[in-house]
């Protein structure tokens, strides 16, 4: 056995060029959390199924922990981290802390990450839409009713073009 | 001395929310030194097996490895793992070694730790350990464990540690009620094994300071000053060379703050190599190392008069425990003796609960830990002899449920703890009452059983208490600082739930301060308070809070004592005035604050609430659901929990809590199943596998939260409320399933309740109704 020669791996990160040394089984969940210090990003079962890890890269959702940094080169990552308002909270995390959309907060990067990019793409999504949109992501501590009403309510900032770093542009 | 509170009570947005939601959250693998080693567990593949050797020559040689430990290098005798709630010596043979030696007993059982440059190095290695070990017999059942032909502890002579009983009344009481009742009713219930799964796995990080011969850990969480004492016991180091620090965690729900193989085998690394070592818990290996919970059948009978009085209730049960007894094991059982009963008049009790081992992941605290089980079993109950005695189950209920006029009541004695106790106060009769208005019962009954649209309409009621605030003490310390801003430090310890917010609106109330003057909320930390006792039974706003309010008393107190010396009179004549920004006396008034302030090098006092009796919160919980009997599938239209809990601090982070337990019930109910194979592998090793809610499955919940019944055991009024949400869960929806099927004869006697079990209850109802 041995290591696998590292690779060398270029993308943005919230606007930000990254240059990182990585083994090419180094998920992008574990590089951005452990070589560039953005630890934001959670994992929560490495296979996919909680969303704990789920960033925005070129605009869409992925789940972090099922790509490896290597196939991000030349991306446009985008991370919680990114998505403050200059120094305030972003109009999605302002929703959520009014309406109780986290208790341990381990989940909650991954839901707004996921809810950022549906209502980047979709500002006028009804109920059904965004529990199905968040239904790919486990929280097991809100039982998800505020974290619903959370993303309704941000709704009208997206709508008025006021959500914080569009994936999509 | 009134107290005008301000915050408390409001729903005051979250302290915590702002690094939780940009990402700033320190969770235990969120943290990183330099030069730090990774650690990884090497597991048992089997269930049952005497090991004969493990060979760790080639996982040693890989580059990049600096140790892999097994039992042989633990010293002459390998640590054992305590009991810590309820040590027993009989149940003390079934103790767990940390590393595994001799014999494994159960897939996922530690039996080396890699310590390597890398997590992935370190699983490489891992991978090369070669374990030879000889499969014996598997002991997977109750049946299995109590035939006893397969021992786990051959010492031991048997799988079956202690019997727990529970009594109320006198035995001839009980075998009158039995012998007398013109009713009785005997069913046997069974809850399946599930666990707590929060979203963050467990992990710790150990630094190791040779100069100074002490060990700091982070990642203990929930119970940090307990698994610090143990830790040092088993590391043979004084308990204050070891620093337990505090971090951000993912949810707790009961599970954390056992003393895992872990929590020892980090620090010994750490130590052993002089370096910082670091070990965070995959979702596959959490599933198999956790602590599992609530796998328990019992034989329940109850006595009744033809009019619905109870006379009696007594049953036998049986907890699988898994593998080992680990610190909490016992908390469990004892809880499902003890509550079996519930807020209901039941003159003569007695309920005896077998413990036994198989080979499984050992069992331990969940959330509501024996109440949810014990609470499913006893309201199913009571929907069946209702049933049969041709009563409604409104009208049962009501007949039985205590009234405030015989409060407080006493619990059963638990043997061989001997702890009885009892309730502090309430009126089980409102939060009844109020459940079935809110959940619109006289209009629903009324489709209970019914076929509208293809599916079958059902609907049930049932109740609980709860049980919270437990003692001994809790310590706290507030520290008045320079800017004339207060730092609250407190023993309880957070595990999500909100708790740094709430101990801010208790602090600055008593001392008459705005929430943006309190500095910091600290928590958890074996550095800032003599001593604490954690987050677990619902207590921390019981125990913490209370302890709170006496810190700020003292604090005020050494204010005005300085200040009068200062300004050359009596403490007592010290007005503290403008948010403790100043003081008078005689007409003079004193700076606290800011430079020129009295308190430049800052002020502390320290609090102390002390506690040998229990808070119970208690509520009701409804539900409305359909069933579609081609296909078992449960739609969930309306679920309706009321509870009071004495006093409501926030009452966000409270509905927030209340409505998280009831969906994760739900889950425990309808969708989590820990499965296992005739060979004892765990078959459901993953969250795809381990079905946990998600965002579109119950989206219809109100919680409605009263505070009619302040406890009269604290200054606060609080009873703690978190697990309320989801003890009364299981019975509730089999009730509300058995509703929904009635014309099919279906009653449900086991959890969980998936869609096939309900299809194949369905098929196997004995009354004939033409399916759809
Ligand atoms: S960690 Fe990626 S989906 Fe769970
Ligand atoms: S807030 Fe704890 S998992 Fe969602």
């Amino acid at each position: 056995m041995g290591n696998p020669p590292a690779r060398t791996v270029r993308f943005t990160v919230n606007g930000v060029p990254a240059t990182v040394e990585v083994e090419p089984r180094l998920t992008l969940a574990d590089c951005l959390r452990h070589a560039l210090e953005l630890t934001g990003t959670h994992v929560g079962c490495e296979h996919g199924v909680c969303g704990a890890c789920t960033v925005i890269v070129d605009g869409r959702a992925v789940r972090s922990c099922l790509m490896l940094a290597v196939q991000a080169e030349g991306c446009a990552v985008q991370t919680v981290e990114g998505l403050v308002d200059g120094e305030a909270l972003g109009p999605l995390q302002a929703a959520f802390r009014r309406h109780h959309a986290l208790q341990c907060g381990f989940c909650t990067p991954g839901m707004l990450m996921t809810s950022h990019a549906l209502l980047s793409s979709e500002p006028d999504a009804d109920v059904a839409r965004v529990r199905e949109a968040l239904s790919g992501n486990l929280c097991r501590c809100t039982g998800y009713i505020g974290i619903v009403e959370a993303v309704l309510d941000a709704r009208a900032a997206y709508k008025a073009g006021a959500g914080k770093g569009r994936p999509d542009r | 001395m009134t107290r005008h509170d301000i915050l408390v009570g409001q729903p005051v947005e979250r302290l915590e929310d702002l690094r939780f939601l940009t990402g700033r959250g320190q969770y235990v693998d969120d943290r990183s030194v330099d030069g730090m080693l990774h650690a990884t567990l090497v597991r048992s593949a089997l269930a049952h097996g005497t090991i004969r050797a493990i060979d760790t020559a080639a996982a040693l040689a890989l580059p990049g490895v600096h140790a892999v430990y097994t039992a042989a290098d633990l010293g002459a005798k390998v640590p054992m793992i305590p009991m810590r709630m309820e040590a027993n010596a009989d149940l003390a043979r079934f103790e767990q070694p940390v590393l595994a030696h001799g014999k494994v007993r159960y897939v996922g059982e530690p039996l080396a730790l890699v310590v390597a440059d890398t997590p992935a190095i370190a699983e490489d290695a891992a991978g090369l350990v070669a374990a030879h070990i000889e499969p014996l017999p598997v002991v997977l059942d109750r049946t299995g464990a109590e035939r006893g032909d397969t021992l786990l502890f051959e010492q031991a002579g048997s799988n079956r540690g202690l019997a727990l009983q529970a009594l109320r009344g006198d035995a001839s009481a009980l075998d009158a009620a039995f012998r007398d009742a013109p009713y009785t009713c005997r069913r046997r219930f069974k809850v399946h094994r599930h666990t707590a799964a929060p979203m963050e796995t467990r992990g710790l990080l150990a630094e190791w300071d040779a100069a100074r011969q002490r060990l700091t850990v982070s990642g203990l969480v929930k119970v940090p000053f307990a698994i610090r004492a143990l830790l040092a016991t088993l590391l043979g180091m004084p308990e204050s060379a070891i620093d337990a620090v505090e971090s951000d965690c993912g949810g707790g729900f009961g599970m954390r703050g056992e003393f895992y193989p872990e929590d020892f085998l980090v620090p010994f690394a750490a130590r052993r190599l002089g370096r910082a070592v670091k070990w965070i818990e995959d979702r596959n290996e959490h599933l198999l190392a956790i602590t599992h919970a609530r796998e328990v059948e019992c034989e329940l009978e109850i006595a009744c008069d033809r009019d619905g009085t109870i006379r009696g209730l007594r049953g036998q049960g049986a907890y699988d425990l898994g593998a080992y007894i680990r610190p909490n094991a016992v908390t469990a059982p004892r809880n499902f003796a003890q509550m079996a009963g519930g807020p209901y008049r039941i003159p003569a009790l007695h309920m005896e609960v077998a413990l036994l081992v198989s080979n499984k992941t050992p069992a331990g605290s969940y959330r509501g830990p024996g109440r949810f089980e014990t609470d499913c079993f006893r309201e199913r109950l009571f929907d069946i002899a209702a049933g049969e005695l041709g009563i409604d189950r409104v009208a049962f209920r009501r007949h039985n449920l205590l009234r405030q006029d015989e409060m407080p009541s006493r619990l059963p004695i638990v043997m061989p703890y001997g702890s009885g106790g009892e309730t502090d106060s309430g009126n089980y009769h409102e939060t009844f009452e109020r459940c079935l208005a809110e959940i619109g019962w006289n209009d629903k009954v009324a489709l209970a059983g019914r076929q509208i649209d293809g599916v079958f309409h059902g609907i049930a009621i049932g109740c609980y208490i709860e049980g919270g605030g437990s003692g001994p003490r809790e310590h706290a310390r507030l520290v008045y600082e320079g800017d004339g801003r207060v730092a609250v430090h407190v023993g309880s310890s957070a595990v999500g739930q909100g708790l740094e917010t709430i101990f801010a609106q208790i602090a600055a109330d008593a001392l008459g301060l705005p929430m943006d003057r309190i500095s910091a909320v600290r928590h958890g930390s074996s550095g800032i308070v003599k001593m604490g006792y954690g987050s677990l039974g619902s207590r921390s706003t019981v125990m913490g809070g209370s302890a709170i309010l006496d810190a700020a008393n003292n604090l005020q107190h050494a204010i005005r004592t300085l200040a009068a010396a200062r300004l050359g009179c009596a403490p007592e004549e010290v007005s503290l005035e403008d948010g403790l920004r100043s003081a008078a006396a005689r007409g003079r008034v004193l700076a606290l604050a800011g430079p020129s302030g009295l308190a430049g090098g800052g002020i502390e006092a320290d609090g102390l609430f002390e506690n040998d009796r229990r808070t119970y919160s208690y509520g009701s919980h409804a539900a409305h659901l359909t069933v579609d009997a081609a296909t078992g599938q449960v739609r969930l239209l309306d679920y309706v929990s009321v509870e009071d809990v004495g006093r409501i601090i926030n009452p966000m982070t409270l509905h927030g809590q209340v409505i998280g337990a009831i969906v994760q019930a739900l889950g425990g109910t309808l969708l989590e199943h820990l499965v296992y194979d005739g060979q004892g592998q765990l078959l459901t090793g993953s969250l795809a596998s381990y079905l946990v809610p998600a965002a579109d499955d119950f989206p219809v919940i109100r919680s409605f939260v009263l505070e009619n019944h302040p406890s009269p055991l604290n200054p606060l009024g609080v009873k703690g409320a978190g697990e309320g949400g989801v003890i009364p869960v299981g019975g509730v929806i089999a009730n509300a399933i058995a509703s929904a099927l009635s014309s099919f004869g279906v009653q449900p006697d086991e959890l969980p309740l998936t869609p096939p079990r309900i299809w194949e209850l369905i098929r196997r109802g004995n009354a004939p109704v033409a399916l759809p």
